[in-house]
């Protein structure tokens, strides 16, 4: 398909065509704070997981010593927490209070329903050249694993963590076993989370051929309507079905912008994939 | 007056001297004096034919312990003047018979390659070693062994390490030339003097089971801990195996405990024989967070079993007995209680048995990873194969919108 050509040199090359919001604002913030506090945990949790390693104490040492590395862990992790913590209110506000509309249920839903099953078996046909390639609504499955994982992940690895970082006063309902097993399941469960985000969703979201080299529309919240229509087809038809599909109309977004977002997100990948490497190499040595 | 005619100066007063010293001589015939050598020897210029140095500086002679000898005390075979070309080396047997018998037993006993005056310095300018200008004086002992025993050093012929710069950035070394002290242990303290021995012969201070002893001198009551403790047991037994202080501490090089090199390095110290205790301890967040330097305030083996006093947990008086656990703990952990000293420091979550609890913990965790990540990696690849083949049959260009 022909790219638009701009009319007039230094806009952004695809003005003139429609964009539809996809994110608000405080989404793309949410993500922004999930993954700039996502890489400092991983960058200061993965030296004490393989703190024998090479790069370990090199790393340690660059940011200031033990105390440094573990002081920065907290504060990231502090900083995840409320994230996380505004963003439960954020759902119970929509949901509970205000009792919108597709928040626990529905095609806009990021609960798992009937569908997905069945698009993840008619995917994997697809994949293998058994079927037509399914058609997805507002989250895909693949989609509402990642959030999952991160809900689970947040519950999972915060519990753990707050259990070591207080370990005296949660010893008072658990076990004292359970002290050896937080070490455990915090460095495992973050291990997964770092090992899946820094490949898995790397490539399923940004780096797979249909948005190489990046998807931009986390960062920007805009996409355009040949793209909204290609990726989300089903939500697409839907909105238009509806007549709601107007109401999502939101201006290209400015040079400047997709420039940051680019700086900014392939900043991430680059520290995301360099962690993954440095992680890869300590566990296989 | 320019050079030539000064060195005539001198000849002619010399020679003078030379006749006046010789009319003595020959006119009242008596032993030697340290002048009467001084006159030839006093210039510090004088070489033999092969160009060593002969002279003497009397007044540092005078001075020095055996100022009160006359110069034929040693050389006892020069009986008066003119003496032959030849004459034959001191041996300061003849007097320091204790001494040389001490030597001829020890690593130095080769006297061609350590004579006396390899440690003592000029023999005409020996000093007690209560004085400052002798080369066997506390503060400067260590420059003199380390004349041999540095780098390229005479030592290194022998196989034997540079030690030297070792001992000089010590603890002991910094409290002997920074700080002055003369109790500070300097080499001959803890090797001796004259009777030195090599660290293998059962009878040397630096015998492995002797340097409990040897430290103990001037660290009596750390030794007294140490007999106490386990260790200290082992070797009075005689179990080699067990660690003595150079092994913890090294014997040169010794670092203040609390240094953060002392600390990182002494952990796997410990680990050489108790294997398992390290390997279960390398797993947790003790030693996780501890391996990463700088002063690293997590708890080392010696933090709760104590360094020198090591007991058995059974041991009522032991840090680690469980009737203790709730003080040791509480040293960094504010608010230890019953339960909170019920954690493992020395799990192994691959231990069914030992640890049923932690090891399934463990398991699951690992089959979430492992299942995950499969999943994952196989829908992931397969996807990628798949998009690209048909972007290639729809001619479609590469990415998204903005990418």
């Amino acid at each position: 398909m022909p790219e638009p050509q701009t009319a007039i040199p230094g806009l952004n090359p695809g003005a003139g065509e429609k964009y539809y919001v996809r994110f608000t604002r405080e989404q793309r913030y949410m993500h922004a704070v999930l993954f700039t506090t996502f890489l400092g945990l991983a960058a200061t949790g993965l030296p004490m997981r393989f703190s024998e390693s090479f790069w370990a104490r090199r790393f340690g040492t660059g940011v200031g010593g033990f105390g440094a590395i573990l002081f920065l862990h907290k504060f990231f992790a502090v900083v995840l927490t409320i994230a996380f913590l505004i963003h439960l209110k954020d759902v119970f506000q929509r949901g509970i209070i205000n009792r919108e509309k597709g928040v626990f249920w529905g095609p806009t839903s990021m609960i798992p329903n009937w569908k997905d099953v069945k698009d993840i078996f008619g995917h994997m046909r697809w994949f293998l050249g058994l079927g037509p390639k399914p058609q997805f609504e507002r989250y895909a499955y693949w989609e509402k694993f990642d959030y999952w994982a991160v809900f689970w992940g947040m519950i999972v690895i915060g519990f753990s963590g707050y259990a070591m970082w207080f370990a005296p006063f949660f010893a008072h309902f658990l076990p004292g076993w359970a002290l050896n097993a937080v070490l455990v399941i915090h460095s495992e469960e973050a291990l997964l989370a770092v090992l899946f985000i820094f490949s898995i969703h790397f490539v399923n979201t940004h780096l797979r051929p249909d948005s190489f080299p990046m998807d931009m529309v986390i960062f920007t919240g805009v996409e355009s309507d040949h793209e909204f229509e290609e990726k989300r087809t089903l939500e697409y038809q839907r909105n238009q079905a509806q007549g709601t599909l107007q109401k999502k109309v939101g201006i290209a977004p400015p040079l400047w912008l997709l420039n940051f977002s680019k700086v900014v997100g392939f900043t991430a990948i680059f520290i995301g994939l360099t962690l993954l490497v440095l992680t890869l190499t300590a566990y296989f040595s | 007056m320019n050079g030539a005619a000064w060195k005539n100066a001198t000849l002619t007063v010399r020679s003078l001297a030379l006749a006046a010293g010789l009319a003595v001589l020959v006119l009242a015939p008596r032993a030697l004096r340290a002048q009467d050598c001084l006159t030839c020897h006093g210039d510090a210029s004088m070489t033999d034919s092969a160009g060593h140095s002969i002279a003497v500086d009397g007044k540092k002679f005078g001075d020095s312990i055996h100022g009160s000898l006359q110069c034929t005390n040693c050389h006892a075979d020069i009986k008066g003047y003119p003496h032959p070309d030849k004459v034959a080396p001191v041996d300061c047997k003849t007097c320091h018979a204790d001494q040389a018998t001490q030597l001829s037993g020890s690593v130095h006993a080769d006297t061609k390659e350590h004579p006396c005056t390899s440690c003592h310095g000029n023999a005409h300018e020996i000093f007690p070693k209560t004085d400052a200008r002798s080369a066997v004086y506390p503060l400067n002992v260590p420059k003199t062994c380390g004349q041999c025993h540095s780098n390229n050093g005479m030592a290194g012929k022998h196989g034997l390490a540079s030690v030297y710069p070792n001992y000089i950035d010590s603890i002991h070394g910094f409290a002997l030339s920074k700080e002055g002290l003369l109790v500070a242990a300097n080499c001959q303290s803890c090797h001796g003097s004259h009777h030195i021995l090599s660290h293998t012969d059962p009878a040397s201070p630096t015998y492995k089971s002797n340097i409990p002893q040897t430290c103990g001198n001037c660290h009596a009551k750390i030794n007294d801990e140490y007999q106490a403790g386990v260790h200290g047991q082992a070797i009075a037994k005689g179990d080699l195996k067990a660690p003595v202080c150079s092994d913890c501490h090294t014997a040169h090089a010794i670092l203040q405990p609390t240094e953060s090199a002392f600390r990182m390095q002494s952990t796997p110290i410990c680990g050489n024989c108790h294997k398992d205790k390290f390997s279960t301890y390398r797993d947790t967040f003790h030693s996780q967070l501890g391996s990463l330097g700088g002063y690293v305030e997590t708890a080392r083996c010696w933090d709760c079993h104590q360094a020198h006093d090591v007991r058995p947990t059974s041991d009522p008086t032991s840090p680690v007995n469980p009737a203790n656990l709730i003080t040791t703990c509480g040293r960094c952990h504010a608010g230890a209680n019953a339960s909170f000293v019920k954690y493992q420091p020395h799990a192994n979550a691959r231990d069914r048995k030992l640890n049923p609890g932690l090891y399934f913990v463990r398991l699951f965790m690992n089959l979430l990873l492992a299942s995950v990540l499969t999943f994952f990696l196989l829908h992931t690849i397969l996807w990628l194969i798949r998009s690209r083949l048909s972007q290639m049959k729809n001619k479609a260009g590469n990415g998204g919108k903005h990418a």
